[in-house]
């Protein structure tokens, strides 16, 4: 019982790190740019397809996963400039509307070029098989893989965005882009950057987690909704509230459901209750963190 | 031999007018005073002048190019300095930070800015949200001075500052003045220090230059009539 919670807690900060490499660009988007970027989903899957069609014809993994930072950047840039660009003075609901139109003509776009059938990533053969963790766990390497990149990511995040003067622009812009741009600085270049930055993190989320699960159209949604509350509940345009509420909401989904149906099962004799429960949960911890700290646990007061 | 020229210009804030016929000069090497009560269009004639705000007619002329279809950062880059009124420091950054988010080469640096504002050395890793207003304004000044400007503008320096500050801060002002021949456009409250400072003072009421000229000149009545005490 001892090593299977250990082992869940590990699958739920996997979990974790891979929704922060999907919220990070999504909090510095809506942080930095304002912006409400639902095709954020659509970047995630851009990157898992082009990881899965580059391994495929060249046999390498890791070839297949710079493709997909790759083709998530590219993708990023372009819809950067041609259609987000436009979005930045607009208000919300105009973002919402053009950022969904951007998800159905990805969707639609992937399945003209791949078809609707699931292509599958193949783990690396020197990732393969389970490592004997201290304490005698059991677990798949190539998940504990997973944990450390999104850790050496996010690592090199915070010192991208505290230690350079490109980061120190991109939070002086967040806080007031009238004044940065007043300063000289141009601020056109730098939402590029940023955006080309949090699509390409997107890109690199899609490739991992696709090689765990398959990759296909829509892959990219249901990602995009929990990474939402992952940064509701960080605090949005906090790239440190975006690591500590998605290894929360990590946690929160994969210990729920572990937890939650055999719980139910003693109390009321079904499981049933325990698994409604276990998937309502990270909304109940964002309502709870909202009632709390309504500007999320990293979020400066407006 | 004017570096800005601001002739003749009209500007609205979405329906309402603000600016109706605004002109004023800055020489090189000179410091004019922009004058008049609140609300007269002040704060507005600089934010067109940096682009913050686009002007409907007339035209702004800086170190001899037109800035008028510049965005805000290209006619910054042409060597405009701008401290905003309120400051607008960036708040989660340091006072270094703050310093060199955005400078450019030239004279200024970090360490010219700290021989001219000693205290900034002080708190150089101090989060900008938890300085005085008054450190919290040297911040500003010195983050305009680090981008090199030709043209330092000034918006309401000395506002809400304790007397001692704003000595401080016009002394500053005036060093830069006198040993760096700085040109600054200066919006203030106060007339006896900007007559310690200003050669040239241009007076808007409603929108609208009503008077310009040396600041020696500024008549009583003049001042009477449109800045009040």
């Amino acid at each position: 019982m001892t090593l299977l919670f250990i082992e869940q807690i590990l699958n739920g900060v996997q979990l974790g790190v891979m929704l922060f490499l999907m919220a990070a660009g999504l909090t510095l988007v809506f942080g930095v740019m304002g912006l409400i970027n639902l095709a954020h989903g659509s970047l995630y899957m851009v990157g898992a397809f082009a990881a899965a069609a580059v391994a495929a014809s060249t046999g390498s993994f890791l070839l297949g996963v710079v493709a997909s930072i790759v083709a998530a950047a590219v993708a990023g840039v372009l819809i950067e400039m041609l259609v987000i660009r436009r979005l930045y003075g607009r208000d919300h609901l105009d973002q919402v509307l053009a950022t969904f139109a951007l998800i159905l003509i990805f969707s639609e776009g992937t399945r003209m070029v791949f078809g609707s059938f699931p292509l599958y990533l193949q783990i690396p053969p020197a990732l393969a098989g389970p490592i004997t963790l201290p304490g005698g766990i059991e677990y798949p390497l190539f998940r504990l893989t997973l944990i450390v990149i999104g850790l050496i990511v996010a690592f090199a995040l915070y010192l991208l965005i505290t230690k350079t003067r490109l980061g120190i622009q991109i939070q002086a812009g967040e806080e007031d882009r009238e004044m940065i741009s007043a300063l000289g600085i141009d601020i056109s270049k730098l939402y590029t950057f940023v955006f080309a930055l949090g699509a390409a993190l997107a890109g690199l989320s899609g490739a991992l987690v696709g090689t765990l699960q398959s990759v296909e159209v829509g892959m990219g949604e249901p990602v995009l909704i929990t990474a939402f509350v992952v940064i509701v509940i960080g605090g949005i345009g906090s790239i440190q509230g975006a690591l500590i509420g998605a290894i929360l909401v990590g946690l929160t989904q994969t210990l729920g459901a572990f937890l939650l149906p055999s719980l139910s099962i003693t109390l009321f004799g079904s499981p049933d209750t325990g698994q409604v429960l276990s998937s309502m949960l990270i909304y109940i911890l964002m309502a709870l963190v909202l009632l709390f700290r309504p500007q999320g646990l990293m979020g400066v007061k407006t | 031999m004017a570096l800005l020229t601001v002739a003749n210009i009209t500007a609205s804030y979405g329906p309402t007018q603000a600016l109706f016929d605004v002109s004023l000069t800055v020489k090189r090497g000179g410091v004019t005073a922009l004058l008049g009560r609140n609300g007269v269009g002040k704060s507005t004639t600089i934010k067109s002048i940096c682009r913050m705000l686009p002007h409907a007619s007339g035209s702004i002329t800086f170190d001899n190019k037109p800035l008028t279809h510049l965005t805000s950062h290209q006619a910054a880059r042409l060597g405009l300095g701008l401290v905003p009124e309120g400051r607008r420091c960036f708040n989660n950054l340091t006072v270094q930070q703050n310093l060199t988010v955005a400078e450019r080469p030239g004279h200024w640096n970090f360490s010219k800015v700290t021989t001219l504002f000693p205290r900034l050395a002080e708190r150089k890793n101090q989060q900008c949200a938890t300085l005085s207003g008054g450190e919290q304004q040297m911040v500003a000044i010195g983050r305009a001075l680090m981008t090199n400007p030709k043209l330092l503008i000034l918006d309401e320096a000395t506002e809400g500052l304790a007397p001692i500050v704003r000595q401080e801060i016009w002394s500053a002002i005036r060093t830069l003045k006198e040993t760096q021949n700085l040109s600054i456009l200066v919006v203030d409250k106060s007339l006896k220090d900007l007559s310690k400072v200003a050669d040239q003072a241009v007076v808007l009421s409603r929108g609208a230059t009503m008077w310009s000229g040396a600041m020696a000149d500024l008549t009583d009545s003049v001042t009477a009539q449109y800045i009040g005490v």
